[in-house]
């Protein structure tokens, strides 16, 4: 665990998330800005399939009530295909999207700051994007730890808390 | 991003003396595998602190994973309200294979409860919001998965293997 909380953000808070749109089943898309007017999450993450107990998506999937109540919308993103992502989202009963960043491969992980080139898939990193579609917050795992929900949810707290002011 | 929060209380279900020097706090699933094999390297862990470890225990049911987890942890604290909660955490524990809700009341009547208004309780969920506040508590203090353990409100990262965790708490109690 890093000593100083800002050591493993990303991009500065305020900078403006990328937008994109990836296909997240069969002939269907998502785009970032038609999310705009609430809060988004974006995981990305190295790959479906890891293993149960300790997986990152297993435990948002859990937490998803918690982040609807900030009224925020959680999107996962790897370099599987769509029926990798599909078969892997009924398998584990995902109740929030996957996307497909597969053709160009990695690109928007790459417009992220979230690809590894050297081995062809994403790094784990969280992002909670604003109302405005700016983020807020920003976080990268170390290589093969689960970074849990409760940075997602202190950054919601502080949006919420922001906004009341 | 790894802190107890909140704090060991008297809300908790918890072993051994409030003044020990070491606390060791669980989040777990009573129908996980890895927590079914921290389980024993626990009651070792007891074993070898005596009274100088405090262990408690926080539900933590991955419930889209593991069906039966939060009828299980509900059950546990069904058998909590009757003076119950460490037996049946250890029947829930040596029985992860049948948590189904007749096997569930069939454990409370084994430890001298009345199956009936246990398994109704349970059904009822009468007891499930001490389950999910222990959840929203350990998603709050940086929970990642099952089992996740603090030692005196830290979060601990290491392997769930008895040399490695004994060593944490020894570490620990000298602090």
């Amino acid at each position: 665990m890093a000593a100083d909380p800002n050591a493993s953000s990303i991009f500065p808070a305020g900078t403006r998330a990328p937008d994109f749109t990836l296909p997240s089943g069969l002939g269907t898309t998502v785009s970032l800005k038609q999310y705009r007017g609430t809060p988004v999450i974006l995981a990305f993450y190295p790959a479906d399939w890891s293993p149960v107990c300790g997986d990152e998506l297993a435990l948002f999937n859990e937490v998803l009530d918690e982040f609807k109540e900030h009224d925020a919308q959680l999107i996962g993103i790897s370099v599987d295909g769509i029926f990798c992502h599909m078969a892997f989202a009924e398998a584990r009963k995902l109740r929030f999207p996957l996307l497909a960043d597969f053709e160009p491969k990695g690109a928007v992980s790459t417009l992220y700051d979230s690809y590894r080139k050297d081995v062809g898939y994403s790094k784990r990193t969280l992002f909670v994007i604003d109302d405005q579609g700016l983020i807020a917050w920003s976080y990268l795992s170390p290589e093969g730890s689960n970074p849990g929900a409760d940075g997602i949810l202190k950054a919601l707290d502080s949006l919420k808390n922001g906004a009341a002011k | 991003m790894s802190d107890l929060t909140p704090p060991v209380s008297s809300a908790d279900h918890a072993e051994g003396p409030p003044d020990a020097p070491v606390t060791l706090v669980e989040y777990g699933d009573f129908q996980c595998p890895h927590c079914g094999h921290a389980f024993p390297i626990v009651h070792a862990l007891q074993k070898a602190m005596g009274n100088r470890m405090r262990f408690v225990f926080r539900h933590f049911p991955l419930t889209q994973a593991h069906p039966d987890a939060e009828p299980a942890a509900e059950m546990a604290e069904a058998a909590g309200t009757k003076g119950k909660f460490w037996p049946m955490h250890t029947m829930l524990f040596t029985h992860q294979n049948a948590l189904d809700l007749d096997h569930l009341a069939g454990y409370a009547g084994k430890l001298g409860l009345d199956a009936a208004w246990a398994g109704d309780a349970v059904a009822k969920h009468e007891f499930l919001d001490k389950v999910k506040r222990d959840f929203k508590s350990g998603v709050r203090s940086g929970v990642n998965g099952t089992p996740t353990f603090f030692i005196n409100g830290m979060r601990y990262d290491g392997a769930y293997e008895y040399e490695a965790m004994l060593q944490a708490v020894e570490a620990a109690a000298a602090d």
